[in-house]
């Protein structure tokens, strides 16, 4: 992948020209389908980006020294590793990459819920380093699944290449490593049977507290576009592989779409867990099935 | 730059965003705010959102008669909320205090102390009412320009928020 490619893929496609907006839709499509499974209406279609402009417009309280800076910092950081991690996605097929692209994108992805924790904690308020420590929690209880699952997909097809794992057909295994990323993403997302960190009356919603206008509205950018990589990723993983440019672009947004459609209707279902029980969920529950699947993919590739 | 104007004029009419402060009230009002919010009427068609924070809030709704002892919390979560900022009074309580009117233990009406920019009048007023309140004062807000610098009184909010003060009562 060379540097003109490189920047086409992080600021036009996938990038930002189109994981902005797509971010914004995904954030109405998430409050239209919960309004909706609740027998309201919902907001408008354009209200994420009027949230948006509208924060952009509102002040922030002044706050000197070094911890403001750090707090100016954490939600830029998170909406670049957040955008760089979208840019990644090979949607379009033949569109470059290279070796151990996969373990990037998952450093990237990771780096918001760093940068969440981070600014709990540079915050100062002990609403915001409750939520960040549940924060720290859960992505130690999810990530265990998230990586072992991502690693028996990687290992049961040879490379950590996302263009040749998209390329190759499905086996059962693989199946079984998306089905397990799927079950994470509602704790990466911080969506409601997980929604700890964030959670809005018990804690005021965790590590944002004391944060407004702009840098409010870096975050919430930073959840949409994480929620465009990673039902990205899944949809990588469970599209078929089709030659066609503009087929595999739709078959890739139709695929992230319906995870997004999934995942809001898992929300609205559901309510809050306490914190212990989404631990005890991820690691006595989901755990079994990561260890199996990554044993049987290093099994696999011995007899192989 | 008129049309971003024009754009943030509209962007602060169609996203108002609420929080939810009780002085002292009986509760009748809380639950018409809640009610508001639910599917019967669904405040969310005009972008309306309850925010657990007052520093993400546009609109600061504030109900009761406003006791002696809220009368310091009402004066920092006003501060906590960031400009451009518009607040409504809901319920007859805090616009008249109401049948507790010469009460020793008030130091209401709201208006005394924060100026108050929609009354939304009722005991306890309809949702329908409260809803109407609130997009009146979306639009009071899409007009007003950023508040004049923060003063003082914010940065002593800043540090209480921070932990750094115990919160006066």
């Amino acid at each position: 992948m060379n540097l003109a490619t490189a920047l086409a893929r992080l600021l036009i496609f996938p990038g930002l020209l189109f994981a902005v907006p797509a971010a914004w839709f995904i954030l109405w499509v998430e409050r239209k389908a919960v309004a909706l499974m609740q027998g309201r209406v919902g907001p408008p279609f354009m209200q994420p980006f009027f949230d948006f402009v509208k924060l952009l417009g509102k002040s922030t309280p002044p706050r000197p020294g070094i911890g403001g800076l750090l707090m100016k910092a954490w939600p830029l950081i998170a909406v670049s590793s957040a955008a760089g991690a979208v840019g990644l996605l090979p949607v379009l097929p033949s569109s470059g990459g290279f070796e151990g692209d996969l373990i990037l994108l998952l450093a990237l992805l990771e780096l918001p819920s760093m940068c969440i924790i981070a600014a709990g904690f540079s915050s100062r308020s002990i609403f915001g380093e409750i939520g960040s420590a549940r924060e720290a929690v859960l992505s130690v209880a999810y990530n265990i699944v998230f990586l072992l699952a991502i690693v028996s997909i990687a290992a049961s097809q040879h490379t950590f290449r996302l263009e040749a794992l998209a390329a190759l057909p499905a086996t059962p295994l693989r199946w079984l490593g998306v089905l397990a990323l799927l079950v994470c993403l509602p704790a990466k997302l911080h969506l409601n049977p997980f929604s700890l960190p964030n959670a809005e009356q018990e804690i005021y919603s965790g590590p944002m507290v004391e944060y407004a206008g702009p840098e409010l509205a870096m975050w919430e950018l930073s959840h949409g576009l994480e929620w465009v990589a990673a039902t990205g990723l899944v949809a990588t993983l469970a599209a078929p592989h089709i030659a066609l440019w503009w087929l595999a672009a739709l078959v890739f947004i139709v695929f992230s779409f319906f995870i997004v459609l999934g995942l809001s209707a898992l929300a609205s279902a559901t309510a809050r867990l306490a914190i212990d029980t989404t631990v005890r969920f991820y690691w006595q529950c989901t755990l079994i099935f990561a260890v199996l699947a990554v044993s049987s993919a290093l099994l696999m590739r011995l007899r192989s | 730059m008129k049309l971003w104007n024009k754009l943030m004029c509209y962007s602060r009419r169609h996203s108002p965003w609420i929080f939810h402060m009780n002085s002292g009230s009986c509760n009748g009002c809380d639950i018409e705010i809640v009610a508001s919010l639910s599917p019967r009427y669904d405040a969310e068609q005009l972008g309306v959102r309850l925010e657990g924070s007052p520093r993400h809030a546009d609109i600061l709704c504030i109900t009761g008669p406003v006791t002696n002892n809220a009368v310091n919390a009402i004066k920092t979560v006003y501060d906590q909320v960031l400009g451009p900022k518009a607040v409504v009074a809901i319920g007859s309580c805090p616009a008249s205090t109401n049948v507790f009117i010469d009460s020793r233990t008030l130091a209401g009406p709201l208006n005394k102390h924060i100026p108050v920019d929609v009354f939304v009048p009722g005991c306890p007023p309809r949702p329908d009412a409260i809803i109407q309140g609130v997009a009146r004062a979306a639009a009071i807000l899409a007009e007003r320009s950023l508040n004049p610098p923060i003063t003082e009184v914010s940065i002593a909010a800043v540090d209480i928020a921070a932990g750094n003060e115990e919160v006066q009562s």
